[in-house]
């Protein structure tokens, strides 16, 4: 009996034939036993793998040959490069978009009006969005965490137009964890609701520093369409004109694919080709829910933009 | 034809269909009941004179009954309608009751009372902002945490970050004169002649000489007016440096010593003769004098250590910081 299975044994040993046979003679979905199709899918993938570095080395040696004559190189394929058409992009040379933007509600702040931004958190928070806005009171230069009470938006939007305040920010927490962030520009709006996901705080982050109280620099990177241009001057207003560069602090608000990672980092400079970073924290990821017209007002407020479901269901289209 | 003592036999010891028990105690569910409770004076059945209160819509009526008008249901009730206002209506109360008992009047005031605060938190409740529960779809959630992994590894988020950070740098219009590589500089400078070179290797040496000043300029465009008639020279070891390594010699020997209060005052003495010496050589009184950032960096660099690169001065003046803006792609 034993010598029957050594000898079965070694006839599968000796089946060793080339890819292109094993092709012919059987394809692994024909194969009932698992064990016996995931073997032969392995082989086929492992010979699969070295012709495609056989075939990326024969390109490399082409090249190399025939020097400036040689075919382009492949550009691969991403979803930003395959982006569906959208007319609201912003061309460099718009003189419309820049009369747009030169009368908008944020051009007085362009014009050189110092930010103030007044901070909070829905009622009834709990510890993580009470964290968060002194976070944010540290973040933005010239701001204030007030603790919300039982006040309505409403109400504290009149507390910060009496007081001057250009911007209010809230940080709306549920069953223990921050998910919505309200920025609102004051007095005359617009107010953008973001879905907040992925929040990671200071400690969390291996090797983070500690924040300064320099006025950092921005960095806002990606925003195309009008869309996104107004969002990112909304967060550009947030943050003093004239940041203090020897503190060298920077914040990124980087748009990729609809999401806005906020990441926070002190630079240094080595050489004019080499600068290092060190992560200060806290990171997280804004999607934009809803943009409107005028200061926050569910009831009766004009929308520019309201995110649905649906679109989600296509990958290669965004709106920012 | 109308019996009040029948009727309120009837009710009392008998059935009566609005009639409920709550702890031993009777209640009238009868919509035109001043009270709300079950006796003979505020049964609404059993009283042929009889005055209530209603809301309807956030109106109050003042209903009376008659007993005339007993033998047509329909028309039982006189349906007065109440002013907004509470002192006129209280009026309106008075006037159309005036003949009535006064216990009358008192329990349909107590009801319009009472309906008159209902009605103002009603509106209060009304105004408040509420918080609406949005359902959380578990798949959609799924989807875009799926998909904000994937971007953040397309975002290349420090890459990109340095890159924009390079840019400002090499622009230069954002720091001002913040930072400086005397290294990078001077190989510039190396790499710019080596080209100059190269396209005029047949010409003439004193084009050559002209063109060599030309590229210089463009590359300092504000740079003294002796260097720009003179040749730069870059050289390795300086006589200052020579001096300062002295210098920094006998400060170790007196700080073994202990001197190191006075030496200090001499050191800034020294320093700001050594600036008002270079003052006088400077054509233009504003330029700043640069030094290496790497100083600047480590910020009180250490007396022991010996510089090891050759320093390169150059003066020249800068323009102020210029406000940053938001980028457009």
């Amino acid at each position: 009996m034993s010598a029957r299975l050594l000898r079965m044994k070694k006839d599968v040993d000796t089946d060793d034939y080339s890819p292109s046979e094993y092709k012919l003679r059987r394809s692994p979905n024909d194969i009932k036993c698992k064990s016996k199709r995931m073997e032969l899918v392995g082989k086929l993938m492992a010979a699969k793998k070295i012709a495609r570095e056989q075939s990326r080395k024969l390109r490399k040696k082409e090249r190399d040959n025939l020097g400036d004559q040689a075919p382009p190189k492949q550009v691969p394929r991403t979803i930003e490069s395959m982006r569906r058409a959208d007319e609201t992009v912003v061309d460099k040379d718009d003189g419309e978009f820049d009369e747009e933007i030169n009368n908008d509600e944020f051009a007085s702040y362009f014009n050189g009006k110092p930010p103030k931004t007044c901070i909070t958190t829905n009622q009834q928070s709990g510890h993580e969005a009470k964290n968060l806005a002194r976070m944010f009171s540290k973040i933005f230069p010239n701001s204030g965490y007030f603790n919300r009470r039982t006040y309505n938006l409403k109400e504290i939007i009149e507390f910060c137009n009496n007081r001057e305040y250009t911007d209010l920010v809230v940080i709306n927490e549920t069953k223990g964890k921050v998910d919505e962030l309200i920025i609102s520009h004051l007095p005359n709006g617009p107010t953008a609701t973001f879905r907040l996901t992925s929040l990671e705080f200071p400690h969390e982050i291996a090797g983070s520093g500690k924040i300064t109280s320099h006025t950092p620099e921005l960095i806002v990177n990606n925003f195309t369409t009008r869309l996104g241009h107004t969002i990112g001057r909304m967060f550009a207003s947030l943050f003093p004109q004239q940041p203090e560069f020897h503190g060298r602090r920077v914040v990124t608000l980087h748009n990729q694919r609809d999401f806005i990672f906020f990441r926070q980092h002190r630079y240094a400079f080595e050489s004019l080709s080499k600068a290092n970073l060190h992560e200060l924290g806290p990171r997280f990821t804004l999607k934009l829910l809803s943009l409107q017209h005028g200061t926050f007002n569910t009831s009766s407020g004009e929308y520019i933009h309201i995110h649905k479901h649906d679109m989600d269901v296509d990958r290669k289209k965004f709106v920012l | 034809m109308q019996s009040d003592d029948i009727i309120w036999d009837v009710i009392s010891k008998n059935f009566c269909s609005f009639k409920t028990t709550f702890n031993k105690t009777k209640f009238c569910r009868n919509e035109y009941n001043v009270t709300g409770v079950c006796n003979k004076v505020s049964c609404p059945l059993a009283n042929s004179r009889y005055a209530t209160v209603r809301e309807e819509n956030g109106v109050s009526y003042l209903y009376i009954k008659t007993i005339e008008r007993a033998h047509t249901p329909a028309k039982l009730w006189e349906k007065i309608k109440l002013d907004p206002n509470f002192m006129k209506s209280i009026e309106i109360i008075d006037k159309n009751m005036e003949f009535w008992p006064s216990h009358m009047i008192h329990r349909v005031k107590q009801r319009y009372i009472r309906i008159t605060q209902y009605l103002i938190r009603m509106r209060k409740i009304r105004k408040q902002i509420k918080r609406e529960l949005v359902p959380i779809k578990s798949r959609s959630e799924q989807r875009d945490s799926k998909r904000e992994h994937k971007a953040v590894v397309a975002a290349q988020l420090t890459v990109n970050i340095k890159k924009e950070l390079l840019d400002r740098l090499k622009k230069n219009t954002v720091y001002g004169d913040l930072y400086y590589f005397p290294q990078e500089v001077f190989n510039d400078v190396l790499n710019k002649e080596g080209e100059a070179d190269e396209n005029l290797e047949h010409e003439d040496i004193e084009d050559e000489e002209e063109e060599e000043v030309e590229m210089e300029n463009e590359e300092y465009d504000e740079e003294e007016e002796e260097e720009e008639n003179g040749d730069v020279e870059y050289v390795e070891g300086d006589s200052d440096d020579e001096y300062q390594d002295e210098e920094d010699e006998l400060d170790n020997y007196r700080n073994q010593h202990g001197f190191s209060d006075e030496d200090d005052d001499e050191e800034q003495q020294s320093d700001s003769e050594e600036d008002s010496d270079e003052e006088d050589y400077d054509p233009k009184p504003n330029s700043k004098k640069r030094t290496p950032s790497t100083s600047n960096r480590k910020g009180t660099g250490n007396l022991n250590k010996k510089p090891s690169k050759p320093r390169v001065n150059i003066e020249y003046e800068t323009e102020p910081t210029q406000t940053q803006s938001l980028q457009r792609n």
